[in-house]
């Protein structure tokens, strides 16, 4: 009896450890590979960025301190890039959010061919970046371009504008890709919150005799807040890593005007293989936008929209 | 403006009538809901249309003239680049690390958002807090120490290392998805599994498993697409050209050769095509899954 009552409190005991230890576990696989190849870099990053760093087995990397953040401050094509990358972010994610919320708006009741439609303003989000970037390269050619052919429909006379090798022009392209790419992934998380609305409370306030416009002030986008700053902080974000869409149109040029954080932070580590440079540009771009994503949830968190 | 409430006063109420938000006026004016539709569709598709439409142009047509339908349509462009890129390989390698990242990516997620939706451990908010951090800063940060630490891992130029990357760019939104849909499972029906006698794993597969199917379709959707569409981290990692992906075979097509349109949009197309696919057949679950509850 006394054995039995043993064994009773000992499988109670292992099922307790088992019931503590059974959610760690579950987190092990994640936690692990997080820490690996996210964590660790991040702190890699940082501890690189104050060396000038070498590749190259056997070479040394002096310590250099600071001087590779000061460097930054000096560096006149980081104000370019900086700046293309600011007029990136405020170009495409409005328009791409303005879009695709009018989008879901149109499209949120039913109508024939629903799914279609629907469908339709997604599919660019899921192309792939190369391909779409020398579609676009080639809807703006120089000759033969679709884009030069309609300019000179309407206005009666041959356009050659060579769009991709100057500076605004190519920028225009640039945003025009990335916000045709981007609108269906904010018109599909609008169009989900819109869905979860609940109907009564859009019945209601039309029985009230609200307007249109009003219940859409005052009923739809203080609904849908959370999603809008949820579309907003990640397109920020995506936006802030605009990259392949200029590596494959511009490479960054005419001279390097049309460069963006992330691609001259490419070109900085990967082809003049200044690594400890690069690193402390991606250090400080990391932390700014960190800042600024925790920044935009705190607005939007306290603001009535 | 016209409001909505007058308006169902007046005139009988379309089958299609919206009870939805709606847009302002036009929520019941569906003639007009038809117009902005088509228009949207066409913007979306028209470039993915006339890349098909180029890949069918004979090569030499192309550059120089603007050809919206080809007049002597040809798959010469498709054979060509499927035999002389060894693209084929290409995207069994594009494939192997999709359908790597969405499998390992979803299962592994899956045990953590379980973890998180049911159960209460110490510093469990910490830990997931720590997790969504990583959302707020881009990935393509992390470049450069990625690649020294792939370097020191041997795992250059591998597939494998790749998709271990792709794994954990995506594990934390997934985890941030796929936690709040278990949360919105029912309790009881874990209690009554787990009276019977069920273990962890077997409440995960067989119960919230088939119970978020959707939603595990859906995320598997937005995985998939995410790694076969990637470029920059694999134009980073991987040199030989036996282990190129489908985005870096393509630009590399473009940077290489004298730029021969026809096959490289052929290529591009061939390229598309699962994707699509994918995001298709996804649709079927997209209704139910993504309610994107967490999000809200």
């Amino acid at each position: 009896m006394t054995s039995s009552s043993g064994v009773a409190v000992r499988s109670k005991r292992s099922r307790r450890v088992r019931r503590i230890a059974t959610p760690y576990l579950l987190l092990l696989p994640a936690v692990a590979i997080y820490a690996v190849f996210t964590v660790y870099p991040i702190y890699r990053q940082f501890d690189i960025s104050f060396y000038n760093w070498h590749i190259f087995p056997g070479a040394s990397n002096p310590f250099m301190g600071w001087s590779n953040y000061t460097a930054i401050f000096h560096d006149p094509v980081i104000r370019t890039a900086a700046f293309n990358s600011f007029l990136f972010i405020v170009i495409t994610v409005p328009v791409q959010m303005a879009i695709g919320l009018f989008a879901a708006a149109v499209l949120t009741d039913r109508l024939p061919g629903s799914m279609f439609w629907r469908a339709a303003v997604y599919i660019p989000v899921v192309t792939s970046w190369v391909v779409v970037s020398w579609v676009f390269s080639y809807l703006f050619a120089s000759q033969g371009g679709v884009m030069n052919a309609v300019a000179g429909f309407f206005s009666g006379h041959t356009v050659a504008i060579d769009w991709t090798a100057q500076t605004w022009t190519a920028n225009v392209v640039i945003w025009l890709l990335s916000i045709w790419k981007g609108v269906g992934w904010s018109f599909i998380i609008f169009l989900a919150a819109l869905d979860g609305i609940p109907k009564q409370l859009l019945e209601s306030a039309r029985i009230d005799g609200a307007r249109e416009w009003h219940v859409w002030r005052h009923v739809v986008l203080p609904s849908i807040r959370g999603a809008v700053t949820f579309v907003t902080v990640l397109l920020v974000i995506g936006a802030a890593q605009v990259f392949t869409q200029i590596f494959e149109i511009t490479k960054g040029g005419p001279y390097n005007s049309t460069q963006s954080m992330m691609t001259y932070m490419y070109q900085q580590a990967f082809s003049n293989f200044a690594f400890g440079y690069a690193a402390a540009l991606a250090s400080l771009l990391a932390v700014v936008l960190f800042g600024l994503s925790a920044a935009e949830i705190r607005i939007m968190r306290h603001q009535d929209l | 403006m016209v409001i909505g409430v007058d308006k169902s006063k007046t005139k009988p109420r379309s089958a299609l009538a919206g009870t939805g938000p709606g847009l302002f006026g036009i929520r019941k004016r569906n003639r007009l809901r038809m117009v902005i539709a088509i228009v949207l569709a066409f913007l979306s598709l028209g470039p993915l249309l006339y890349m098909v439409s180029l890949s069918f142009q004979p090569n030499g047509g192309l550059l120089g003239a603007t050809v919206l339908i080809p007049t002597h349509p040809t798959v010469q462009n498709y054979v060509q680049a499927w035999t002389q890129n060894s693209f084929g390989r290409y995207f069994v390698n594009s494939l192997i690390v999709s359908i790597a990242t969405v499998v390992v990516t979803v299962i592994i997620a899956s045990l953590a958002a379980f973890a998180f939706a049911r159960y209460k451990f110490r510093f469990k908010e910490l830990i997931f807090y720590i997790f969504l951090a990583s959302l707020a800063v881009p990935n393509l940060l992390l470049l450069i120490p990625q690649f020294l630490l792939m370097d020191r891992l041997h795992l250059l130029d591998s597939l494998m290392g790749l998709t271990l990357l792709y794994v954990a760019s995506n594990l934390p939104f997934t985890i941030f998805l796929l936690r709040g849909f278990f949360e919105a499972i029912p309790h009881e029906y874990e209690e009554s599994f787990r009276m019977d006698g069920a273990g962890t794993i077997r409440v995960l597969t067989s119960l919230i498993a088939p119970l978020s199917l959707p939603a595990l379709a859906v995320v598997s959707m937005f995985i998939f697409s995410a790694a076969w569409d990637e470029f920059p981290v694999a134009l980073t990692m991987i040199s030989s050209s036996q282990h190129y992906t489908l985005p870096v075979a393509l630009a590399d097509f473009i940077g290489v050769h004298t730029v021969e349109w026809g096959p490289f949009f052929a290529a591009s197309v061939i390229a598309t095509i699962p994707v699509v696919v994918v995001f298709l057949v996804s649709l079927k679950w997209f209704r139910s899954g993504v309610s994107l509850g967490a999000i809200r």
